[in-house]
């Protein structure tokens, strides 16, 4: 065996790779060039061959719906309120606990209220672990999709509190569409059931 | 022309406001000197914990660092201009991270990538963790998340560029008169030592003996 | 020496098979131990564990590890020894008074208890008689206290166990430095001198290592007319070639290594501690961070051993997305593996960009199911998170049937004949497989040095014997073997990928409800899987609270590196870089 051939033959592999990023090219050329946002999941997908990079922050990768950065608290547009109900089981299943709660009282009657206080998340202790999400018995706490969160400084800016944590029903139904499909036909069937027990109630 | 226009409403300092050609020289000065400096800033090859695979994969192909012109990840400290602090910062790595620190040259910055370099993060409560690097070395830019995503680090990075076109040559610290102070390295004794913080830290102590006598007295 | 009686009536463990064997032999030194196992009195534990060595033929030590049981006032030291055909532990353990803290040292009979003994010493504080380097090893010389004793607290302690109460219903933020009295993570003993601040942690062992450099003279073969001098030369922990904050001292004979050794802990997270004040759930994305290129496997391994003692199986369909997603874990970490090897090797980053570019698209399908490209924490006690749609599956097959293969195809030709490569590799840092096994290491570092042992074939757990693999071996043992290994390991996943994903069933995901907060019924467990670096293994004693009474994790590249030194012995400085890159350690595992 002539010594050097393992050699020119793995070149071969980088030449290989350097000539495909041209011939994509070229055949990217007749379909409006190879940044037009339409090929971007080709490009990124399975199939791609050629240059590989994503141009952030030209164009950014598209998100799946689970996926999980900072959290945030839902507000619910159509009746105004902010749905957590200040309940404690995100506070207790955080496992870097950093999640601070301070539930609400009635200034009347001095009785717990199910509204939050004041609601901190620490966003620099945060693992993005996801677990406040899927444990809330409310869908009151969901995952952001935003990560261009980057700060000059981290005592204020990283701390999140309740004005910042809200974000509204809508923007939670435009990132989690599926989930919020689920929300809302949980909703139908609960509506249904009551309207059924009341009619089962009034012919009785 | 973004930067032009930035370069109109970049603060002045206050001490030139009154002579205003030198201050229009200073702003071209710096304008052209800032341009050229944040479009290489070379980071130094250094790695933590789990955030620095997301730095790896930002240098990598998919999301290309070059592109912003920092692909070259420097091993040596000397000629490095950007420190990424990507992971968790132990005590027991500190003193050869403000080491290393002290070593680069200026002018110098520091990412703090993650949350835990950030803020000690999910370990901060771990008793070997450091809770943010910033308690020793200043941060210029945070980037939080668990880890951050590849492109999150590039945005830190957008983020320390708008911070480079901010600087005034003549405000800058490294072109003051005088060196500039070295950051105390940290010592392991039984426990994490800031040297700076050791007045504090004799204090204290005195304060937790009186303390401890007198309860023993009374137990006594 | 008797055990302290406990209080609360525990079963005992059978004496059946070997372990009769061994209480047959040693008598009334060996008493059977709760939950599982035998208690071995100390002044017959090192005779009696060579008889389990030879006699019984459980010769690979798996994982030793500690237990502060301070309500009856002693350690216990736990060790689980394996037969390398396969099966499952014999489990005995040693134990001590608090304040004796002593036990007999067993690096004599498996050297790969050694660091295992160490980590033992550093974070519990139990003296194991014999052992020729007994130094801490994960925190450093003078740090004050051992931190995984019940009895010490951190600086940062706010309660026993999690969830804090300080959280919720009045949870005012208040950050941890303002809450105590030191105004940081720091704590001192009130006998310490501030006026004495000196670094002596090093210097301990550079003596350390010049001693034996001096008393190992004439043992290395050298020209007798060449005058040498023996130097002791530093690598890292902030070093280009250590794929972390990792650090080696080495002791130096012109450019020959004398000796090495490996210096840890500057990735030290305090995983178990945090382990054990967490609830059980939520250790979960805490295993995402040891290993984090693998963080799907970490998760599996957990689960594993917490579903052992809760006694549930996951669904069919999660139990095939388990396995889907661990292979594909392997892949990612061979790919990574091989990338950063090469550029040890000094091919700077070319094949680390092919190999990250195949990583990046498996990512996104980790992204897609589990939320996260890195720190997936899909497994959950009885199931998986999230399911994933039909056009993930497509894409999955599409990756598993052409685009994979393609790839490592492409970089077995890039790179498997490359007379360069061969030249550095074959025949460099040979460990013979009497070693291996002796020094315990695990996953491809073993399988190169010619012993076929994968726990998925050993002892199989989830549904890893309903597929059709083989289990890859390579006879030399040297870096290129651990290079080969990894390649074939690669294939052999790929097949057990087709197959886990042509049969994948429908239905559910999460067997019962999910819970939070779940009680594990008291006792012990060890569950093991096979890791891409090798055998990862969680144990884990439950008092039937929500929380782990001890969670212990047998870190695969942890104890891969007792081998380095054995080694790296007589290479030239240039080769321990490529040596350790052919280990494939990651530091989030090893100082956990
Ligand atoms: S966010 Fe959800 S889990 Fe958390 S307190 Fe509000 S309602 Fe309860
Ligand atoms: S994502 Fe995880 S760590 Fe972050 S707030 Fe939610 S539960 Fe806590
Ligand atoms: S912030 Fe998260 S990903 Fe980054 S080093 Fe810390 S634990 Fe790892």
């Amino acid at each position: 065996m002539i010594y050097g051939l393992g050699i020119l033959k793995g070149l071969g592999v980088t030449l290989k790779h350097f000539i495909y990023s041209y011939i994509e090219d070229v055949r990217y050329l007749f379909e409006g060039g190879r940044y037009q946002p339409r090929h971007l999941p080709a490009r990124q997908g399975p199939r791609a061959r050629g240059v590989f990079t994503v141009q952030y922050p030209k164009e950014k990768l598209p998100l799946p719906e689970n996926f999980r950065y900072i959290p945030f608290l839902v507000y619910d547009t159509q009746e105004n309120k902010i749905k957590c109900t200040s309940c404690g089981i995100c506070a207790k299943v955080c496992p870097p606990q950093c999640i601070w709660i301070v539930r609400g009282t009635d200034p009347s009657t001095g009785r717990p209220k199910p509204e939050p206080e004041a609601f901190y998340i620490d966003a620099t202790i945060c693992m993005s672990c996801g677990f406040c999400a899927e444990f809330c018995p409310f869908d009151a706490i969901k995952m952001d999709h935003n990560y261009e969160l980057s700060s000059y400084e981290r005592y204020e800016s990283l701390l999140f509190d309740l004005p910042r944590l809200l974000k509204p029903d809508t923007y939670h139904a435009q990132i989690h569409p599926s989930d919020w499909a689920r929300e809302l036909a949980e909703k139908e069937a609960e509506k249904a059931k009551k309207g059924e027990k009341a009619a089962a109630h009034t012919s009785a | 022309m973004d930067e032009l226009r930035d370069l109109n409403t970049m603060p002045v300092p206050s001490e030139l406001s009154n002579n205003v050609f030198v201050t229009t020289i200073d702003r071209f000065v710096s304008y052209i000197y800032n341009w050229g400096r944040k479009r290489s800033v070379w980071p130094m090859m250094f790695g933590l914990a789990c955030c620095a695979i997301e730095m790896i994969c930002a240098a990598a192909s998919r999301f290309d660092i070059a592109r912003f012109g920092s692909e070259l990840m420097r091993p040596s400290p000397r000629q490095a201009d950007l420190m990424i602090v990507s992971g968790t910062v132990t005590k027991k790595m500190v003193p050869q991270i403000v080491r290393l620190y002290n070593q680069m040259p200026e002018p110098k910055y520091v990412i703090s990538m993650g949350a835990c370099a950030t803020g000690g993060g999910p370990f901060k409560e771990g008793y070997n963790v450091v809770s943010g690097i910033d308690k020793f070395i200043p941060v210029d830019v945070y980037v939080p998340g668990c880890p951050p995503r590849p492109e999150a680090l590039l945005q830190g990075l957008l983020k320390l560029y708008e911070k480079i076109e901010r600087q005034s040559v003549r405000a800058v610290p490294w072109y003051q008169r005088g060196e500039s102070e070295a950051i105390p390295v940290p010592i392991l004794g039984p426990d994490l030592i800031d040297p700076r913080r050791l007045p504090e830290i004799r204090a204290r102590l005195a304060e937790l003996r009186a303390r401890q006598g007198s309860s023993s007295e009374s137990s006594s | 020496m008797t055990a302290p009686t406990k209080a609360k009536a525990v079963p005992r463990a059978e004496l059946k098979g070997d372990l009769a064997v061994l209480k047959e032999k040693f008598g009334d030194a060996v008493q059977p131990a709760e939950y599982e196992g035998v208690v071995i009195a100390n002044d017959v534990l090192l005779e009696a564990a060579r008889f389990i060595r030879d006699e019984l033929g459980y010769r690979y030590l798996s994982s030793l590890t500690a237990v502060d049981y301070i309500q009856e006032g002693y350690f216990e030291v736990v060790y689980h020894a394996y037969r390398l055909e396969g099966g499952g532990p014999l489990v005995f353990k040693a134990r001590t008074p608090r304040d004796v803290a002593t036990v007999p040292s067993l690096v004599s009979v498996w050297p790969g208890a050694d660091f295992q003994e160490r980590e033992a010493w550093d974070l519990m504080g139990i003296r194991f008689a014999g052992h020729p380097n007994l130094k801490r090893i994960l925190l450093w010389e003078g740090f004050h206290g051992h931190p995984l004793r019940k009895d010490w607290k951190e600086p940062y302690y706010e309660e026993e166990h999690k969830p804090f109460s300080s959280r919720w219903p009045s949870g005012h933020h208040i950050r941890a430095e303002d809450r105590v009295f030191w105004h940081d993570n720091v704590q001192y003993p009130l006998d310490w001198d501030p006026d004495q601040v000196e670094d002596t942690s090093d210097e301990l062992l550079y003596i350390g290592m010049g001693q034996f450099a001096r008393a190992e003279t004439g043992e290395l073969v050298e020209p007798k007319s060449l005058r040498t001098e023996r130097l002791v030369v530093n690598m890292g922990p902030q070093h280009p070639s250590t794929h972390g904050v990792f650090r080696m001292v080495v002791t130096l004979d012109g450019e020959t290594i004398v000796r090495l050794e490996p210096v840890m802990g500057y990735l030290h997270r305090n995983h178990e501690k945090i382990g054990e004040r967490n609830m059980y759930l939520q250790n979960m994305p805490y295993t995402d961070r040891l290993d984090y290129i693998c963080s799907m496997s970490n998760n599996l391994g957990y689960a594993i051993a917490v579903e052992k003692l809760l006694g549930i199986r996951p669904p069919e369909r999660a139990e095939y997305l388990r396995v889907i997603m661990a292979e594909f874990t392997r892949i990612v970490n061979h790919l990574w593996a091989i990338g950063f090897l090469l550029n040890d090797l000094g091919a700077f980053f070319t094949p680390a960009l092919y190999a990250i570019e195949e990583r990046e698209l498996i990512l996104d399908l980790f992204e897609e199911a589990a939320g996260s490209r890195m720190m997936c924490n899909y497994m959950r006690f009885g199931g998986v998170a999230h399911d994933v749609s039909d056009d993930w599956i497509a894409r999955a097959k599409e990756l598993v049937y052409n685009r994979l293969p393609r790839a490592i195809e492409e970089l077995d030709r890039y790179l498997t004949h490359n007379e360069l490569i061969k030249a550095r590799c074959q025949g460099v840092g040979v460990l013979p497989p009497d070693l291996a096994v002796a020094y315990s290491t695990a996953g491809p570092v073993l399988r190169a040095s010619g012993i076929p042992y994968d726990v998925r074939r050993a002892e199989p757990y989830s549904i890893y014997d309903r597929f059709d693999f083989d289990v890859a071996v390579r006879y030399n043992g040297d870096v290129y073997d651990r290079y080969l290994i990894r390649i074939d390991e690669m294939w052999q996943s790929l097949r057990i990928l087709r197959q886990a994903l042509d049969q994948i069933p429908k239905g559910e995901i999460q067997a019962g409800k999910k819970q939070y907060m779940i009680r594990v019924p008291a006792g012990q467990a060890y569950g093991r899987v096979e890791n891409p670096k090798g055998e990862l293994g969680f144990y884990i004693v439950s008092d039937g609270s929500p929380n782990p009474y001890r969670y212990h994790i047998r870190a695969p590249s942890f104890i891969n590196l007792t081998a380095l030194n054995e080694m790296c012995k007589g290479h030239k400085v240039a080769d321990v870089v490529v040596i350790l890159g052919s280990i494939d350690i990651v530091l989030g595992e090893v100082d956990r």
